[in-house]
């Protein structure tokens, strides 16, 4: 099974999502880089976290134009599963792949601390190693994490079963305390129509082992290889 | 701009400090940005269609921003 990792000028958390892969779940991962046209064959696409063109404008408005951008459209509209992790997942929402915004924290903070996810939906590739209602601990490191989208999109993402995971406190429950960045309906991760694609602010890919304070974070690249070969058989 | 309806904490803390200026008939405050940009255009209708389909595209995230657009023309 191998993990293709888009590389933009600015993403940072490359290493880490290549460590989870090849360290953590004892899979193949290489690198991609954003001027590429072709993903290699890669069985998954893992946008990582970092500050894809510095930010520039808004956070990944820019790298959605990255020629690798339209070879990982063409991949998810034929069902291909793609992760993104923090800025991957504002590169999604940017082009369009995954509805919704990230808008500034609304406490303005740059925030980088641990917190409790809940896992709302186990039928996505990148979380059916999970079962729906588990609590998660794993770090998030963002200023713009803020989900929003309007009513009617909410309402939709809700009725169709997209939200994936949610910010709750340690027993689940979904409070404004535990919303670290008044994200609508605490959401911190939402899946695609086909639930191929999927993006969410907290690092998975900083809790792939216990050394790290969380091995919480594996089942997301557990899921995807459990989902290939379940995909093959 | 942050759209009407849409949380702008940069805004809200942009009116904390007024009123704490002294300022207090401030009743609201939304923080945007302004890009400026020169273009060649026939006339100024061309150039807000342009400059409209740039917002679309790029320059505005319409989920969460609006936009406005003030054509002025430059010698040259």
């Amino acid at each position: 099974m191998r993990f293709g990792i888009v590389r933009f000028p600015g993403s940072n958390c490359d290493q880490d999502c290549f460590k989870s892969v090849t360290e953590g779940l004892g899979q193949e991962a290489f690198y991609l880089w954003h001027r590429q046209t072709g993903l290699e064959g890669a069985d998954v696409i893992l946008l990582p976290g970092g500050f894809a063109y510095g930010d520039y404008l808004r956070a990944g408005a820019i790298a959605r134009f990255s020629p690798i951008m339209k070879a990982v459209e063409a991949f998810a509209r034929r069902g291909g599963p793609v992760l993104g992790i923090c800025n991957g997942f504002q590169i999604l929402c940017e082009a369009k792949l995954l509805p919704g915004a990230l808008a500034r924290n609304a406490g303005l903070r740059f925030l980088s601390h641990d917190v409790h996810l809940r896992v709302e939906r186990a039928d996505t590739p990148f979380t059916s190693a999970y079962r729906e209602g588990q609590v998660l601990r794993m770090p998030l490191s963002h200023g713009e994490g803020r989900y929003v989208a309007d009513g009617e999109t909410l309402d939709r993402l809700e009725g169709e079963g997209r939200v994936v995971f949610r910010y709750v406190d340690e027993a689940g429950r979904a409070t404004d305390e535990a919303n670290p960045n008044g994200s609508l309906r605490s959401i911190a991760g939402v899946a695609s129509e086909g639930r191929n694609v999927v993006g969410l602010m907290p690092h998975p890919d900083r809790a792939y082992d216990r050394v790290l304070g969380s091995a919480d974070g594996l089942g997301v690249f557990r899921s995807a290889l459990e989902a290939a070969a379940g995909a093959a058989s | 701009m942050p759209r009407e309806g849409i949380l702008d904490p940069e805004g809200q803390t942009i009116g904390r400090a007024l009123g704490e200026l002294g300022y207090e008939e401030v009743g609201g405050v939304r923080a945007g940005r302004l890009i400026r940009l020169t273009l060649e255009a026939d006339d100024e209708r061309e150039a807000l269609e342009r400059t409209a389909g740039m917002c679309e595209e790029l320059l505005a995230n319409p989920v969460i921003e609006d936009y406005e657009i003030d054509v002025r023309g430059v010698a040259g």
